[in-house]
């Protein structure tokens, strides 16, 4: 549904987002996960069309982003993060206006704004001004108009930030429930938010992609699997079967003939046995170092941002 | 097309759900009304002053003309005054968007930018022409009281509405280059007062660059306008002009994506 390649922005001489590659398949739920100015936004902007990209090449649906815009825009619904609302009119009203926009047919939008009313919780506050309204209710009535057509696919930026706990648990079973029919990408810093909703998880620091995997996988790697880099300066043929000899090694990944990723048992601590066996073996250590804590280092960050909403919640 | 339709109502409407709409119309009606008067009463004076000699006069086929002599400058009056007022409905339209980040939603909905750009320009000239159709209670007054030609008033009213079509284009393109409204305000009546003084400097050079200078000013398009001639080269003026500034307006708002 989503097909994303060697995607770069820049703003000016900063890169915002850079060579990033991903696919999102039909009725997934996916969740796209980073530290404030990661990238996120600036990456879902290019994929509604908002923005165009500085290179590489974003396709939706089977559409370019930049030649067939069009065609896209009639199959996603876009919630920015700030919700594009217009605060002097009525709920009812702007909802009417999107789907207008939208091309949802004429005699369809009395039954369409009803649906999403109902499906965002916002019956009550139908005939208010979206201005007097909490900042909850905007947000819902920002999903609804991301809804309001019905789309293929929702592209939802931070849908939850702001909302009180009360109103994040609302909202998040909602996207779950639409979940169950939609392709979602969704962007989060919270990572037990995407921990809840999402089936599969894109993490993304300074605009490039630094891990993507499913929730199970990414728990594993996490949790169980520790990762090595070993760089050598004398490369030999069998560095790969010597490494993999090793006890409580469980595989080993060349990379080129002088980088190998070696992946251990939970706990090993292999460093010691790698360090002596390349000594051993005079392959000559250019660099020896553990791979998972960097991923851990993001989401530490992640993380404690939770953490902090947590305490503040108490 | 029906984009179209969507962003201008939703634009009406939220012209009138602002105060700044009802303040505007206020203004621009009471100041029109005062110069109307004026006019009024000086036409009523000179009647006043020629009426021993009126029997002379119509013997010789004259008459005091209502629509040279009230019609003609209260129609010149509000085309000054559309002057200053329309840049007050133009500098929202896109600065507005921008600054409530409501943009976007038009933005990612499936509607071309060229649809976007119409629909704000004929929601301001929706509004213009609803402020018109207000003050011409005045022309009512003529008409009731005296005899004037309609053909000339109505031709005076196309021109005007069609200079205002050339203002609020302007204004439009000046609300889409910055995300504050004072500044587009001051930029779109600096523009507008400049292709209108245009003519000044050249009224008194009767050479190249004078005429060019003429032909180029706003104003002197409606005079042929106002005496109740539409002349196929002064509305192919107005409606280029018009899609010249809106052509702007279409490609500052696509580049800006770019940046």
């Amino acid at each position: 549904m989503i097909e994303v390649e060697h995607l770069t922005k820049n703003y000016g001489p900063r890169a915002a987002v850079k060579d990033l590659s991903f696919h999102i398949h039909k009725g997934e739920v996916v969740g796209f996960l980073g530290p404030n100015g990661a990238g996120k936004s600036t990456t879902m902007n290019i994929l509604s069309c908002i923005l165009p990209a500085t290179q590489g090449q974003a396709r939706v649906c089977g559409f370019d982003t930049f030649e067939q815009s069009l065609e896209i825009r009639k199959v996603i619904g876009y919630l920015p993060e700030t919700p594009p609302l217009y605060q002097d009119m009525l709920v009812g009203k702007f909802l009417e206006f999107a789907a207008g926009l939208r091309h949802v047919p004429r005699k369809n939008i009395p039954a369409a704004v009803d649906r999403v009313l109902q499906q965002c919780g916002l019956t009550e506050v139908r005939h208010r001004i979206i201005g007097r309204l909490s900042k909850g209710f905007q947000q819902r009535v920002g999903l609804a108009q991301a809804m309001i057509h019905d789309p293929q696919i929702l592209i939802l930026d931070e849908p939850t930030i702001g909302l009180d706990p009360i109103q994040i648990i609302e909202i998040r079973k909602l996207i779950q429930e639409l979940g169950e029919s939609h392709t979602i990408l969704l962007s989060s810093h919270i990572l037990p938010e995407v921990t809840q909703i999402c089936q599969r998880v894109i993490i993304i620091n300074e605009g490039e992609i630094v891990a993507m995997d499913s929730l199970d996988g990414l728990n594993a790697s996490m949790r169980n699997a520790r990762r090595l880099e070993l760089k050598v300066r004398q490369p030999k043929d069998d560095i790969q079967s010597r490494l993999e000899g090793l006890d409580k090694v469980q595989s080993v990944q060349s990379r080129g003939r002088d980088l190998f990723i070696i992946e251990s048992e939970p706990e090993a601590r292999l460093q010691d046995a790698v360090a002596r066996l390349a000594l051993d073996q005079e392959w000559g250590i250019e660099e020896l170092k553990p791979l998972a804590l960097s991923l851990e280092d993001i989401f530490l960050k992640l993380t404690t941002e939770e953490k902090e909403v947590k305490e503040a919640q108490i | 097309m029906k984009s179209v339709y969507w962003i201008a109502k939703r634009e009406m409407g939220s012209f009138f759900s602002s105060p700044i709409i009802y303040i505007v119309t206020t203004v621009f009606l009471v100041l029109y009304s005062f110069l109307f008067f004026a006019i009024l009463s000086e036409f009523s004076n000179i009647s006043m002053q020629v009426a021993p000699q009126a029997a002379q006069i119509q013997q010789s086929g004259g008459s005091l003309n209502a629509n040279e002599m009230i019609v003609v400058p209260a129609l010149a009056n509000m085309s000054v005054i559309l002057l200053f007022i329309i840049p007050l409905v133009t500098m929202r339209s896109f600065a507005e968007e921008r600054k409530n980040k409501t943009f976007s939603l038009l933005l990612s909905s499936p509607v071309h930018l060229r649809e976007i750009v119409a629909g704000k320009f004929l929601s301001c000239l929706g509004i213009i022409a609803f402020m018109m159709l207000l003050s011409s209670y005045s022309v009512a007054f003529v008409v009731a009281l005296g005899e004037p030609e309609l053909g000339p008033i109505v031709s005076g009213y196309v021109g005007l509405l069609l200079m205002a079509g050339c203002y609020i284009a302007m204004g439009v393109l000046a609300s889409s280059v910055t995300d504050n409204q004072i500044v587009a305000a001051a930029l779109g009546f600096g523009m507008a007062l400049l292709m209108w003084v245009l003519s000044v400097p050249a009224q008194k050079a009767d050479t190249g660059v004078g005429i060019i200078l003429k032909y180029i000013s706003l104003g002197s398009h409606l005079e042929s306008f106002l005496k109740g001639v539409i002349d196929s080269a002064d509305l192919a003026y107005y409606l280029s002009f018009m899609a010249f500034m809106l052509f702007l307006t279409y490609r500052v708002l696509d580049s800006r994506r770019w940046r």
